[in-house]
This record gives C-alpha cells, sequence and structure tokens, in this order.
C-alpha cells in the first residue's frame, strides 16, 4: 500500500473525530458513571411513587448515595415496588425512612432516605419499613379545598 | 384546442414517468454500487485521498459553526430557564439538543453544501470531459475506482463530524453558560450527565449522522454521475444535491427520530 500525504492530515481527523465521540459517551453521557453492580440493594414499597424513574438518584441530606434499579406493582397489596441500589460505602440504620421528594417545585423526584438511630444497619436486599409517598400535586390542592370548605360552612339562609 | 388538452396529460403523465424512471435508476446504481463496495474498501489510499477532500477540509466550518450554535442554545435556553429558577439545566437542555438532533442534522445540512456540492460537480466533469468513458476503455471501472471512494468518505466522515460539532457546540455552552453567566460548573456537567444515555442518546445520534452520511453520499455520487454532459448540466446537478440532499436529510431526521425516541419515558 502507498504512503498517502493525505495521511497525516486524515490521521489527524480522525483522531480528533474519536476523541469527540469519547468525550460525549463520558463527559456529556453518563458512561464513566455506570454503576458497575457495586453495593447493596434495597427495597421499599410506596403507596404512590409519582413520577419515579428508573435511574432517579437516591439521596441522603441532599448527597447522593444511590440510583433506583426497578420499579414495579406489588400484585397483592397493589403498592409500589421500588428497588435501589445504594453505594457500598454508605451504610443506613434499619430504621431509615425513605420518602419520595422533588427536586425543586418542577425538578425529578428522587427518593431521600433519613437514616434513624437503630444500631443495626441494612443490608442486600432488606426492605425499609417506614416510607411517605410522593406528594400529588392535585390530591393536596383538594385537600386544601375541603378543609376550606369545611372551615367556613356555607350560610344555609 | 384538443393538441393543448393532450400535451396537458402529457405533461402529467410524464412528469411521474421520469420521477419513477429517476428513482429506478437510482435504485440500479445504488445496487451496483453496493457489489463494487468490497473492492473499494480494500483500496484505501483512495478512500483516504477523499477522505482529506470531504472530512478533513469540512473540520473548520463544523467546528466553528457548532461552537457558535451552542454559544446561541445557552443564551437562549439560560433566557427561558431562569424564569423558573433552574438555569442550571442548561447544560442538559444542550447537550441533548445538540446530541441528538442538531449535531447530526446540521453537521449534513454543512457537509451536503461544504463537501457533497464539490464531489458531484468534480464527478461531473469527469463525465463531461469524458474521463470515465477513458478509465472505462482502459478496463478501469469507474464505480470502484471514482464513485465508491467518495461515497465511502461520505459515511465515515459523517459520524466523526457530527460528534466533533456536538462537542464544539457544548464546550460553546460551557463558554456562555459557564465563563460567562456564571452556571455553576459542577452542577453543569453533572445535571448533563444524569440525564444524557450513552445507549440511547450518543449512539442514536451517532446512528443518525451514518445514515445522513449514506444518503448525502449516494445523493452526491449519483448526481455527479448523471450529471448532463454540460455546464448547465453540472450546474444544475450541484443545485440538485444540495436540495435533494437537505431534504433527505430533514425527512430521514423526523423517521430516525420517531423510530428512536418515541415511546421513551
Amino acid at each position: 500500500m502507498n504512503r498517502s500525504k493525505f495521511d497525516v492530515a486524515v490521521g489527524l481527523f480522525v483522531a480528533i473525530g474519536l476523541l469527540a465521540m469519547v468525550f460525549m459517551a463520558l463527559k456529556v453521557g453518563n458512561l464513566a458513571s455506570f454503576d458497575n453492580g457495586a453495593g447493596y440493594a434495597l427495597e421499599a414499597h410506596f403507596d404512590n411513587i409519582g413520577g419515579l424513574k428508573i435511574r432517579a438518584p437516591v439521596k441522603s441530606a441532599g448527597v447522593v448515595v444511590g440510583r433506583v434499579e426497578a420499579v414495579g406493582l406489588d400484585a397483592e397489596t397493589y403498592e409500589a415496588v421500588v428497588r435501589f441500589r445504594i453505594y457500598p460505602n454508605y451504610r443506613f440504620s434499619k430504621d431509615t425512612i425513605a420518602s419520595i421528594l422533588t427536586s425543586g417545585l418542577l425538578g425529578e423526584q428522587y427518593v431521600g432516605l433519613e437514616s434513624g438511630g437503630d444500631p443495626v444497619y441494612l443490608g442486600n436486599g432488606d426492605r425499609l419499613g417506614k416510607t411517605q409517598s410522593a406528594m400529588i400535586l392535585e390530591k393536596l390542592i383538594s385537600q386544601f379545598l375541603f378543609s376550606k370548605a369545611a372551615e367556613t360552612p356555607a350560610k344555609v339562609p | 384546442m384538443r393538441t393543448t388538452i393532450y400535451a396537458f396529460f402529457e405533461a402529467i403523465g410524464h412528469f411521474f414517468t421520469s420521477r419513477l424512471d429517476q428513482l429506478g435508476l437510482a435504485a440500479r446504481f445504488t445496487g451496483s454500487l453496493l457489489l463494487v463496495l468490497w473492492v473499494a474498501i480494500r483500496r484505501t489510499g483512495l478512500i483516504i485521498r477523499e477522505l482529506y477532500f470531504s472530512g478533513v477540509r469540512s473540520l473548520l466550518i463544523i467546528a466553528v459553526s457548532g461552537l457558535f450554535v451552542g454559544m446561541v442554545l445557552a443564551v437562549q435556553g439560560y433566557e427561558v430557564l431562569q424564569r423558573y429558577g433552574s438555569a442550571e439545566s442548561l447544560g442538559v437542555i444542550v447537550a441533548l439538543s445538540l446530541v441528538r438532533e442538531l449535531g447530526p442534522v446540521v453537521t449534513a445540512l454543512l457537509f451536503a453544501g461544504r463537501a457533497s456540492s464539490a464531489v458531484t460537480a468534480e464527478i461531473g466533469l469527469m463525465r463531461a470531459t469524458e474521463q470515465l468513458a477513458a478509465m472505462d476503455m482502459m478496463a478501469v471501472d469507474p464505480l470502484s475506482r471514482v464513485i465508491a471512494p467518495r461515497f465511502l468518505a461520505a459515511v465515515v466522515s459523517m459520524p466523526l463530524l457530527a460528534a466533533i460539532f456536538t462537542t464544539a457546540g457544548i464546550f460553546g455552552a460551557w463558554i456562555i453558560g459557564v465563563q460567562l453567566i456564571g452556571i455553576d460548573d459542577g452542577a453543569f456537567w453533572s445535571q448533563m450527565q444524569a440525564s444524557v444515555d450513552v445507549r440511547v442518546d450518543v449512539l442514536g445520534g451517532l446512528l443518525k449522522s451514518v445514515v445522513f452520511g449514506t444518503a448525502v453520499g449516494l445523493i452526491s455520487v449519483f448526481e455527479g454521475y448523471f450529471a448532463a454532459p454540460t455546464a448547465e448540466g453540472i450546474a444544475s446537478a450541484t443545485t440538485r444535491t444540495v436540495v435533494t440532499s437537505s431534504l433527505a436529510v430533514l425527512l430521514l431526521d423526523l423517521v430516525l427520530t420517531i423510530m428512536m425516541f418515541r415511546g421513551l419515558s
């Protein structure tokens, strides 16, 4: 095969293009922060999970400590079952409360963990007993309206 | 009177039959191009030469356009996002729109104007000056010697150029958003990484640009190969390349976007 005078320029072009692809994969996308299966899985049952999605963050005190792995419905109790993986360097006590929170007014939803005081720690596959469901805006509004209506009974002439 | 009516219906019929004729020709041309592709791939020297003229020479316009598109996106995105107090999501908006849509599409449009028009003019002039016929006489297949390398160069350089465009755009958005406006650097990147999926968004965008490269490359060599061997013929073939390529890219983009991103969340 003959050497061509374009080899250097084309090599540089291909190198820059491949670098750009690597940049897109690692810095723009989340390939670098892919969970490699490390850590342990926990499970929590909620009455309502709102708009929680797979790969949503699990936060404790605002710090991301894990990711949601699966969302399903318990066929018998009709509760939402959320399974999430906690990074191995974090431990939570047995009486940790899981709640579904929203970052900002319109932000994404995430699972918030609030550790309790139990000396026993949660392990792989454990289920969190205490949970708090997602705040549903429509329900809040209707509750507010009902309580307002209850406070000021309509005057009956 | 009767002849005008005849001529009217003749014109309608001719319009459709000539389109069908063109389509059949294009399909047959694509088929014979695919047959010689295997021979052409092994002649890397020719492909590298075409990669230089199509890809390397387009590098500057692609990178600069990407930079400016990213900057404009950042300014416009910030304008809307800061009303809702979520200016940190700027990285997400810029990255998603660049990776999914603007990177592949704008790159393909620029490539059609910058490189494909030149390919059509070159091949058309080869046809007009009977260089293609001369090759045929010397038992050199012009399809594998001239056409296939130019087609392959378009297919290879399009995803690379699209990646460069996207990267330059995100860099431009970073300059405006983080350096000038003062959005938090960490939030800019981390929100972007949390929302851009490597498999769906990045690979989907690259797949789009490969499809666009195939379409644009095919149109440019087809128009050049069958250009009328006159000055006007080459001029109108070059115009047709740019127009048809741009329309094909936009149409394919709609189809691909519906296939890839519909029913996703």
